[in-house]
């Protein structure tokens, strides 16, 4: 098995994928000839050409209704947003097409599409390119919300959004693109929609996290294991539809638990999680749920202590850990 | 935003202590650093004063109830003013709370019996499923709050413990009479020689009387009664146990003559008297155990197992009978620096502080030799209990006088003092504690005029 990096399973995933079904195709601004702006699809253009792999103009809207139309008529679209930040102008083809049409046909039309987008914050990107934007999406039933941590997850998890009968929004943490290496499998292998990970056994509290929150709270526990705290790590995986069985598993076992992710708190996925927890958990917490995450503010900060102010890092981690290991 | 009022820690190893008296009632206001209530610890009782002026907006800890430093007492702010939430901390130990005043019991019942902190929904269903009885579980959460761990640490333990406690005093390698123990077939009152007699098996329609367990604690038959443990002679108890298990004591006794003290007293008492010092055997004894703990400085030392710390000052503890209530030893420091006079100046101010329940944490702690006067009682001489950490102590027996053989053989009567030196065997031998002792005798032979 070979250790690669999180963007090199994402273009691999799409290779194999172009490669199996002559259906898959991918759209997206720069994705062609460029290979993408954080070469995602670099090769794919020489190799699959410009029918397969093709380069829109910038308009997001035309992009993802592009992919919905294709999918509708048995199209396996691959539509590429090159910021999660500038998915907002298909926010409409997205929640009150795409993810509707199923329902509204009474399951005759579907639309197998995934969109890729990179998202999240810590790379000096500023106000339009550190946005996170799960919790709108993880809000809309006939989507499926998807965030790999690492490369094993990122293919086989791309590989079965793009076989998925149904709209998938697929976030990439871009932070960990080139930072985040993993063994990957050669061959075929999907990695199923819907489970959660427990990626570290633990028994003092449980942490929940996802993308690049998820490699930062694994680095966060291994520092607490060396102060006595055993901290039970759950990588979501999927944030839409939620693996409820492993969430309440684990706080089953541990009594605690806190969720991290850099979008904002209020409104932020974490809430769910809470909620889910307080709901269907309570009488096992021996801790009020905690939620690590994102400041209410606006935007991340283009300046970088601001930005680092911002961000979650396993410091913030360990240390929101050890006050709940505290309590 | 409400100020509060917290049980302070009186000193280094005080950990707890009692609300004995409220100052104030809930509405009524005060000024800061106007005295709010009284507290007892285990050395010392002392007045709390008010950490901030305003109104007393709730009073927490009723009188009579022993709760650990650091535990909210009471709220002080403005008239009306809206409290947060606060888990208090657990008292320090329930069991030992004295009777609590009616007006009190009225204030919050519920609060004061139970004072667990927050108890997690876990803990609560847990304690509930496995019959725990939380009173019992230490807590290690914050705030001492009792953790889910706490709980099945606790059931680990207790449920080894547990069973040996409630399992029945014998056990039966079979069913049946044959296979159980005679006192619990036929009572065991009945086992006596006049109630032999009847002691015959029973027989199948005359069922046997039903057993009953052997309990530890009987109920208090006619007449008996139970004095419940004050902090005081907890602590006694606690120290005197402790001591005797730390130190291997060693009693050794000579005897003063009193002759020239006497003289010097009987002398001077009044000149003391003139500078308002009631001047007392007591400072003489005092005086001469200063000046043998600088000539015999191991004898001024503690124990440690790297070696004997020698102590570099000279704090005489004096040990102060309250009577019925018990004793307490506070403590001169530096007494070798100071004169006859000043010794019986502060021997008199720390006497009458102590039977005043006025001492200070302070009086009572870094004693480097104590001093017991058992005279006062009439006791002759005594084998005192060392005061821990220290290394002796010194009894004072009751001065007497008898007829004793002095210089050229002849038979004198001499106001004679019976002197018992308790030292701690693994610091001194017997050649140099008695030199010590000597020491102290040759003074009090020889005091000046």
């Amino acid at each position: 098995m070979a250790e690669i990096t999180m963007i090199d399973a994402i273009r691999q995933a799409m290779d194999d994928e172009l490669a199996r079904d002559e259906n898959v195709f991918i759209v997206g601004e720069d994705v062609g000839k460029r290979g993408g702006v954080f070469r995602a699809t670099v090769g794919l253009f020489e190799k699959y050409g410009g029918e397969r792999v093709i380069d829109s103009p910038l308009a997001e809207l035309s992009i993802v209704g592009v992919g919905i139309g294709a999918a509708l008529y048995g199209m396996r679209p691959i539509c590429e947003i090159q910021f999660a930040d500038f998915i907002y102008p298909a926010f409409n083809q997205i929640v009150s097409e795409a993810a509707k049409m199923c329902y509204r046909s009474n399951g005759e039309w579907t639309v197998p599409m995934v969109i890729r987008a990179p998202y999240g914050g810590g790379i000096g990107g500023g106000l339009y390119h550190s946005q996170s934007v799960e919790a709108f999406f993880a809000h809309i039933p006939g989507l499926k919300v998807v965030i790999p941590s690492n490369p094993y997850d990122a293919k086989g998890l791309l590989k079965a959004a793009v076989r998925d009968p149904n709209p998938v929004i697929y976030l990439e943490p871009k932070k960990g693109y080139r930072l985040i290496r993993g063994e990957v499998p050669d061959g075929d292998y999907t990695v199923p929609i819907g489970p959660a990970n427990v990626t570290r056994q633990g028994s003092d509290l449980t942490v929940y996290a996802y993308g690049m929150m998820h490699y930062y709270t694994l680095q966060a526990a291994e520092k607490l294991a060396g102060e006595g705290v055993d901290v039970e790590v759950v990588d979501l995986r999927t944030l839409y539809p939620v693996d409820k069985q492993t969430v309440l598993e684990s706080v089953r076992k541990t009594g605690k638990a806190l969720i991290v992710h850099e979008d904002n708190l209020t409104g932020g996925y974490g809430g769910e999680i809470a909620a889910i927890i307080a709901e269907e958990a309570f009488t096992d917490l021996d801790a009020p749920v905690r939620r690590l995450c994102g400041p209410d503010v606006p935007a991340v900060p283009f300046s970088h202590p601001l930005q680092d102010w911002f961000m979650p890092n396993p410091d913030k981690i360990a240390q929101a850990m050890r006050d709940l290991a505290a309590y | 935003m409400a100020t509060k009022v917290i049980m302070p820690q009186l000193g280094e190893s005080v950990v707890e202590g009692t609300v004995t008296t409220w100052l104030k009632k809930e509405g009524e206001t005060i000024a800061e650093f106007e005295s709010l209530l009284e507290i007892n610890t285990d050395k010392v009782d002392t007045e709390i004063p008010s950490p901030a002026g305003g109104t007393i907006l709730k009073i927490i800890v009723p009188e009579g109830q022993t709760v650990t430093a650091g535990t909210i007492l009471a709220w002080i702010g403005e008239p009306g003013e809206v409290l947060q939430a606060e888990p208090a901390a657990p008292p320090a130990e329930p069991v030992e709370a004295k009777p609590v005043e009616a007006k009190s019991v009225e204030a919050k019942p519920a609060e004061a019996a139970r004072d667990l902190g927050f108890i997690s929904p876990v803990v609560a269903r847990l304690a509930a499923d496995k019959k725990v009885d939380l009173t019992r579980v230490k807590g290690t959460g914050q705030g001492g709050r009792i953790t889910k761990k706490d709980v099945l640490d606790y059931l680990e333990k207790g449920e080894k413990a547990e069973p040996a406690a409630v399992a029945a005093p014998w056990e039966t390698p079979g069913e049946g009479d044959l296979f159980r123990p005679t006192e619990l077939q036929f009572g065991a009152g009945e086992m006596s020689a006049a109630g032999l007699r009847q002691a015959q098996p029973a027989t199948p329609d005359q069922p046997a009387a039903p057993a009953q367990p052997a309990t530890p604690a009987q109920p208090a038959k006619g007449g008996e009664q139970l004095i419940p443990h004050t902090t005081m002679r907890k602590r006694i108890a606690e120290h005197m146990v402790n001591s005797k298990h730390t130190s291997p004591h060693v009693t050794t006794v000579m005897e003063a003559d009193f002759k020239r003290v006497v003289a010097h007293y009987e002398k001077n008492k009044d000149v003391f008297a003139r500078d308002g010092v009631k001047l007392t055997y007591t400072a003489y004894f005092a005086a001469a155990t200063a000046t043998a703990l600088r000539a015999f400085p191991l004898v001024n030392s503690s124990w440690s197992d790297e070696g004997v710390m020698i102590h570099p000052q000279v704090n005489l503890a004096i040990a102060v009978s309250l009577g019925a209530e018990g004793l307490i030893v506070p403590v001169i420091p530096n007494a070798d620096g100071l004169s006859l006079l000043g010794l019986a100046r502060a021997i008199h101010d720390i006497a009458t502080r102590a039977r005043a329940h006025r001492l200070n944490p302070d009086d009572v702690r870094g004693g480097t030799f104590s001093i017991t006067n058992h005279g006062t009682s009439g006791s002759l001489f005594a084998t005192p209990v060392i005061n821990q950490p220290q290394c002796a102590i010194l009894g004072v027996g009751a001065v007497q006088k008898r007829a004793v053989v002095v210089e050229g053989d002849a038979i004198a009567v001499r106001p004679m003092v019976y002197l018992s030196l308790t030292f701690d065997h693994r610091i001194l031998d017997g050649a140099s504690a008695d030199g010590f002792l000597a020491k102290i005798v040759d003074v009090l032979n020889n005091w000046p005029d």
